[in-house]
């Protein structure tokens, strides 16, 4: 069970952040992850406009 | 202790720090990013008729006047709808950057580089907040606070508020130039191939460039998938160079009824207070943040800023913009449930101009006896009466 972030194709829109239910990201100078607060929902894979989030469970 | 803290120098924050600044009061306006405007994350549109709210617009903001959008039907065809006031394509970078200088002339303070992590609560009411200023942590009070922060903001999460996922479009834009497009017209690209529940845009901003971006339901195909497969199937984009990539997640819906608690507001795209069926949002974010200042002056004079008091920003908003915004929102609803086909049929019944007043929430009627050519759509035409 993991998340992971392809930093490459990332470019910080901060669209994932937006639609996180766990509050588990935020967005600086990369996105920043909590994993306490995730529950690898998937949402944020699912919003990413270059699929850069990676969630498996 | 400060009357208001904003947090966002956005057009929402902007526009009501400016106006909260002339009613008298002081505001002190925090945004997370060093240069205001950047990045860039929407595709820059603005009705001409926005001036009305702020002004005249300097040159040096507009990379582009347009005289309406051709809006094209998946088949290609295409409806012209001109605009009766004209719109505008922005420079955001050099625009946002204007709008907080007239706040700032107005006597609000502006403060960058300053990320605003969580709220300071004091007997149920928001009194402050707390954040980091070039990395060094601080706490500031006010009589009120303004969350205008935009949708993808981690301060959202104080006020456990996040957008919905099957009510945000995921969007990716390219800055290209050198392509081949007609500068006079937003060309705007519908249909379930081109881009699933939302569309694909050229917004031009000059003779060879454009802001060229796709908006998409989240799901398996990325906006990614959808903009670069368009562009690979249109040569006069083909030949072009991609300058720059942006993008973001804008709300489409789910229009917050309720944004106040006591000592605190929420306004502009925080409050998903957009254009459902288009996304645009500078506009709806200056009527919010002005709307929010007129609000709050009536409850500083008062001295009051329980929710009861602010609540009076529900009502207004949804009486100036939100009846409006949610017809707009029943419109995305039966639109993203057409298929290629109905889009088709639909462009040949329509005539352009309904299709601008239809982004407005209004003439729905018009849409509606047209869907009622065909049976299966009879409860989608009811939908939007």
């Amino acid at each position: 069970m993991t998340w992971s972030i392809d930093n490459r194709k990332c470019f910080h829109c901060g669209g994932c952040v937006s639609v996180c239910p766990f509050a588990a990201l935020e967005l600086k100078e990369n996105i920043i992850f909590d994993e306490k607060l995730c529950t690898l929902c998937g949402i944020c894979e699912k919003a990413c406009p270059v699929s850069a989030i990676k969630v498996t469970k | 202790m400060i009357d208001v803290i904003i947090v966002g120098a956005g057009p929402a924050g902007t526009a009501c720090g400016k106006k909260l600044s002339e009613n008298g009061f002081s505001v002190k306006v925090y945004d997370r990013r060093e240069e205001l405007g950047v990045p860039v994350r929407c595709g820059e549109g603005l009705d001409e008729r926005a001036q009305e709210l702020i002004g005249k617009i300097p040159d040096n903001c507009i990379s582009q006047k347009i005289k309406g959008a051709r809006i094209y039907a998946p088949n290609g065809k295409y409806l012209e709808a001109i605009l009766e006031y004209g719109g505008l394509i922005l420079n955001r970078r050099v625009f946002d950057k204007w709008l907080a200088e007239q706040a700032i002339k107005a006597g609000a303070e502006i403060q960058k580089n300053t990320i605003i992590t969580d709220f300071i609560k004091e007997n149920g009411y928001y009194k402050g907040v707390k954040g980091e200023f070039l990395e060094k942590k601080f706490e500031e009070k006010a009589k009120m606070i303004v969350c205008a922060t935009g949708a993808e903001s981690a301060l959202r999460k104080a006020l456990k508020i996040f957008s919905k996922l099957n009510l945000i479009d995921s969007c990716l834009q390219y800055k290209m130039s050198g392509i081949d497009i007609n500068s006079d017209f937003i060309h705007i690209y519908l249909g379930n191939e081109i881009a699933r529940r939302g569309y694909l845009w050229i917004f031009p901003k000059g003779k060879d460039k454009a802001n060229v971006g796709a908006g998409v339901i989240p799901g398996k195909l990325n906006a990614k998938y959808y903009l670069d497969k368009f562009i690979n199937e249109h040569q006069e984009l083909k030949k072009g160079k991609i300058d720059l990539v942006e993008g973001g997640c804008v709300p489409v819906g789910d229009l917050l009824k309720d944004v106040v608690d006591n000592g605190l507001l929420i306004c502009g795209e925080a409050a998903h207070h957009v254009n459902p069926i288009h996304g645009g949002g500078i506009k709806e974010a200056i009527i919010s943040g002005q709307l929010a200042a007129d609000v709050i002056t009536d409850c500083l004079k008062k001295n009051d800023v329980s929710k009861k008091v602010l609540s009076k920003f529900n009502e207004l908003w949804w009486e100036k913009r939100g009846k409006h915004l949610r017809n707009v929102e029943k419109l995305r609803e039966v639109v993203e449930k057409l298929s290629d086909e109905d889009l088709n049929d639909l462009a040949d019944a329509l005539k352009p101009e309904d299709l601008i007043e239809f982004s407005r929430g209004s003439k729905l009627s018009v849409l509606a006896k047209a869907l009622m050519r065909k049976p299966r759509l009879i409860s989608l035409a009811k939908h939007l009466l």
